[in-house]
């Protein structure tokens, strides 16, 4: 099959110009290389909608975010991502200096961001009770916002494909060739063909534009490390900036959307597009940079630590429209921080690019704008709940005790459009493993689920790609020498 | 939705939930155990091991065993069961709301004992650095994996904590085959019981690393190895004493916590434990509501569970049969505070001035404590101001073996309220231990 489009990579950029060209009367393929949506860069983020003061002015960054942050309200109503605006503080220490606020509230007046600066200590104790006292202004901005970055990237695919366009997993693209009319893109263990490619894959959009002949750009990763703690009520309240130094941009203290607080990130660029790893120095980095604006965060309630990889390109900006050496490629590349904040802006400027080279979109006339409402058992009344393991017993069978989440629900998950087929993925869609104990109790539990839902045996569950198997084997049939033959030593068995 | 009303609800339907739950109904009360899991037993299903009920029934039992000679004893009662049912919600007037399969259930209960248990500690708790790969569990879902799904989780492993669930699968899979390179404990001692050190590690030929901890996880998918290192007195790594072990799973035995998150919904307060705080009485600051077994001290040996467990369940079958117990909230409940060398003790407050029919019906109070460290040669004090309540001599004592022992109902009305209770260690004087040497 020859498609309209290929789009390159399931992130959030990915899925939200998938979304965004179904509104069209197209053909689309997205093709992503790991198993799931947003498994790189749009898994491990901030999951901050940022209020769009930050970035330089006449700079894409600060265009898509600005364009984009209004946006969020009316897609997280339909797609039913839960959203909160909390507002941001930027927060100046004594001795920091007033110079930077100011820049900021500038940029926020300019681009018609609502902005305010507050000095009074006790105004901003009341809006934010464990700040640090060394606070001496602070830049509120009620406009930002906090985001689940996989609800909003399984959400946008769920929705593209309700409205026709495909999705291929475990896909990396191997090699692209220009057919003039058409391109054949390449992975293991197919090939697809597209009269156009949309380039959104993230920390590998420069190889992937090589491919395709465009070696205009390149992307260098740079590392952030998180700390994550336990849902801790409203211990704090909104999304809180340090000043950046010279060192680093700084890490924030942030309640994420499902009740959590966070810690980080950091900054660090590295070679490797695939060391996601976290380290002791940067762990103590993330903490120090933490304490400074709360400084009594009680990191016993820590339940992970991660980290993730920004796609920072050679041009500092995003880079967006189509390529000037290779007609027909789009790129939607470089999308780092505030990428998040600005997808949905960038999914537009894309189309529009699209329509800028010639390639004629028809708007569909029964495009589904919406996807049907995912149930979450932990947020219903008791009344609906009741009712609900009476229709489906599987909705009365807690499986994730943290989080109370239920058997139906990860049936649900399962079910659905681009559905989860590995645990990670039914932890991105449920919440499943993501409280206190970190799936130590309902992991065994969802392999079983997911083995009965997909009628596979349950050690070809996997917790993301396939090198992500659980077992080795069962334990009857398990084999001395494949332990003991390792580094030869006799292995004790009665 | 379901309603029900019940003398006493036992919330977890374990060793502590069976052994409450079975006292409560000899008390003359009608009785059910709510329990979240399909069958009752709760952790002691996946325990296979020997070794639970050598003081209650002086015989070497396994955790199946064990749990099952508490389910036959529960069959003989008209013990209410509700399988497959979470309890979500529960309000200081004692009713409690949970689903199963059926819907929602509320049951109101007179008196409720606690016996949720406890949960492992996780890698995020204590911040190890590196990937996140597959082959990194708790020593507990490695026990599940095993013992009741048939997978094995790895071949080669590194385990990180000697608690006493980490040692007993050490042995567990080498039996299976696989092989442990080592076990790394980041305190200059074991922290489980010296019993398991000796049969689980040394009969086997595994290595222990003691204060040694885990510094990195290597492998992007699947772990591929792991290096510890060894630690400082504060627990910071020590430069150049890394050491690298090939091996595809990290198991982690680092600590239990007692699992209060419903105890919490019901406004009761939890002490620096993360157990509920309780009385001589195992009454909770909420009165009618007792707790018992893991969700209140983490315990080493079962059979403790079962008489703490005991307790709770005699204490609320007098509550729900109208028997008025003093509260922990009253001024005549003096705190039991740990001095030094203890880690903790418990009851958290000892009520004085008890009336003295019911203190005679309910017959000596048990305290249990644990040490902060090893020590040997010491005594065990308790004194409420000056006046000695308790002196026993100890050779060992290890954090990980409980110190239990009964304070008279004579010496609990002795008790002067105006002062607390402490309970410290106190080293024996070294004239006295050459003495006895010499003896």
């Amino acid at each position: 099959m020859l498609y309209d489009f290929a789009i390159i990579g399931a992130g959030v950029t990915g899925t939200a110009i998938a979304r965004e060209l179904s509104k069209y009367k197209v053909s689309a393929i997205v093709i992503e290389k790991l198993s799931d949506v947003a498994c790189e860069t749009s898994k491990a983020n901030s999951g901050i909608i940022h209020a769009g003061y930050d970035a330089p002015s006449g700079s894409w960054k600060a265009k898509m975010n600005v364009r984009s942050n209004p946006l969020y309200d009316d897609i997280c109503k339909e797609l039913y991502i839960p959203f909160r605006r909390l507002g941001s503080l930027v927060v100046a220490l004594a001795g920091q200096g007033t110079d930077y606020i100011e820049e900021l509230y500038q940029h926020g007046v300019e681009r018609d961001i609502p902005v305010e600066i507050i000095k009074e200590l006790s105004q901003i104790k009341k809006m934010e009770p464990n700040i640090t006292d060394d606070v001496e202004v602070v830049l509120h901005a009620p406009t930002a916002g906090v985001i689940s970055p996989f609800t909003l990237a399984i959400a946008l695919a769920e929705n593209a494909n309700i409205n026709g366009v495909e999705f291929v997993f475990n896909a990396p693209v191997q090699a692209i060739e220009n057919m003039g009319k058409f391109f054949i893109v390449d992975t293991p263990g197919k090939s697809f063909q597209a009269r156009a490619i949309i380039n959104a894959s993230g920390l590998f959009a420069d190889e992937i534009s090589r491919m395709a002949g465009d070696e205009s750009f390149k992307i260098t990763p740079r590392k952030g490390e998180y700390i994550l703690l336990d849902k801790m009520g409203d211990y704090v309240r909104k999304v809180l900036f340090p000043v950046p130094t010279k060192k680093s941009k700084g890490i924030l203290v942030s309640p994420t959307v499902d009740g959590n607080v966070f810690l980080g990130p950091n900054a660090r660029d590295q070679d490797s597009k695939l060391d996601n790893s976290t380290s002791l120095h940067g762990l103590d980095e993330v903490i120090e940079g933490g304490r400074k604006l709360i400084p009594r965060i009680p990191l016993v309630e820590s339940i992970t630590n991660f980290a993730g990889l920004r796609a920072v390109s050679s041009t500092n900006d995003f880079i967006i429209g189509e390529s000037k050496v290779t007609p027909k490629l789009f790129q939607a590349a470089g999308i780092q921080s505030p990428g998040l904040s600005s997808c949905l802006g960038i999914a537009e400027e894309v189309v529009d690019a699209v329509k800028a080279s010639g390639i004629e979109l028809k708007l569909k006339e029964n495009f589904n704008p919406t996807r049907e409402k995912p149930i979450v058992f932990a947020e219903l009344p008791w009344s609906e709940r009741d009712a609900l393991a009476q229709w489906n017993k599987q909705f009365g069978h807690i499986i994730c005790r943290c989080e109370t989440v239920t058997e139906g629900e990860i049936v649900q998950a399962i079910r659905r459009p681009v559905g989860a087929r590995t645990v990670d993925g039914v932890k991105f869609r449920t919440r499943v493993g993501m409280g206190r104990c970190q799936g130590g109790f309902c992991t065994p539990r969802v392999i079983k689920i997911l083995a009965r839902e997909l009628g596979v045996e349950e050690d070809e569950i996997v917790k993301r790609e396939p090198s992500t198997k659980y077992f080795f084997g069962e334990t009857k049939e398990f084999r001395q020498p494949r332990a003991a033959s390792v580094n030869g030593s006799e292995v004790a068995r009665p | 939705m379901m309603q029900k009303e019940t003398d006493v609800a036992v919330i977890g339907g374990g060793p502590a939930g069976l052994a409450a739950a079975i006292e409560a109904n000899k008390g003359g009360c009608s009785v059910t155990i709510i329990e979240r899991d399909d069958g009752l037993g709760g952790i002691l299903q996946q325990c296979i091991h020997p070794g639970f009920g050598l003081h209650e029934f002086k015989e070497e039992l396994a955790g199946p065993e064990y749990a099952q000679r508490y389910i036959d004893m529960l069959g003989e009662t008209k013990v209410d069961v509700m399988l497959g049912t979470m309890v979500l919600d529960m309000t200081p007037k004692k009713e409690i709301l949970a689903i199963n399969e059926q819907g929602v259930v509320k049951v109101q209960a007179k008196a409720i004992v606690l016996a949720m248990g406890c949960r492992e500690r996780t890698r995020g708790a204590i911040k190890i650095p590196g990937y996140r790969p597959t082959g990194v569990y708790t020593a507990g879902t490695a026990q599940r994996f095993v013992n009741i799904e048939g997978f094995m989780p790895g071949t080669r492993y590194v385990i990180l904590g000697s608690g006493d669930i980490g040692m007993i699968m050490a042995r567990r899979l080498t039996w299976e085959g696989a092989k442990v390179e080592a076990v790394v404990e980041i305190m200059s001692y074991p922290s489980g019981l010296i019993r398991n050190k000796v049969q689980c590690l040394d009969d086997f030929g595994i290595p222990l690393y003691l204060s040694h901890t885990v510094v990195r996880v290597h492998g992007k998918d699947r772990v591929t190895g792991i290096t510890i290192a060894r630690v400082d007195e504060n627990w910071k790594m020590v430069p150049g004493t890394e050491i690298f072990f090939s091996c595809d799973t990290l198991l982690l035995s680092v600590g239990l916590i007692p699992e209060n998150e419903v105890s919490r919904k019901a406004g009761i307060r939890l002490a620096r434990t993360n157990g509920p705080e309780v009385n001589q009485f195992l009454q909770t600051n909420v009165e009618g509501v007792f707790a018992c077994g893991n969700v209140l001290q983490v315990h080493d040996l079962v059979d403790n569970v079962a008489i703490e467990a005991k307790r709770a369940g005699a204490m609320a079958a007098m509550y729900a049969t109208g028997i008025r117990l003093p509260s922990i909230n009253s001024p005549d409940a003096v705190p039991l505070v740990a001095g030094r060398g203890i880690g903790y003790v418990l009851p958290i407050k000892v009520n004085t001035g008890v009336d003295l029919a019911l203190a005679s019906r309910i017959g000596p109070v048990n305290v249990s404590l644990r040490v902060k460290r090893p020590v040997d040669d010491v005594y065990v004090r308790v004194k409420n101001g000056a006046k000695e309540v308790y002196k026993k001599f100890f050779k060992h004592l290890r954090p990980s073996e409980m110190v239990i022992f009964e304070l008279s109902a004579a010496a609990l009305n002795a008790i002067d309220k105006a002062q607390p209770i402490e309970a410290y260690l106190e080293p024996k004087p070294a004239k006295e231990l050459s003495e006895a040497k010499v003896a």
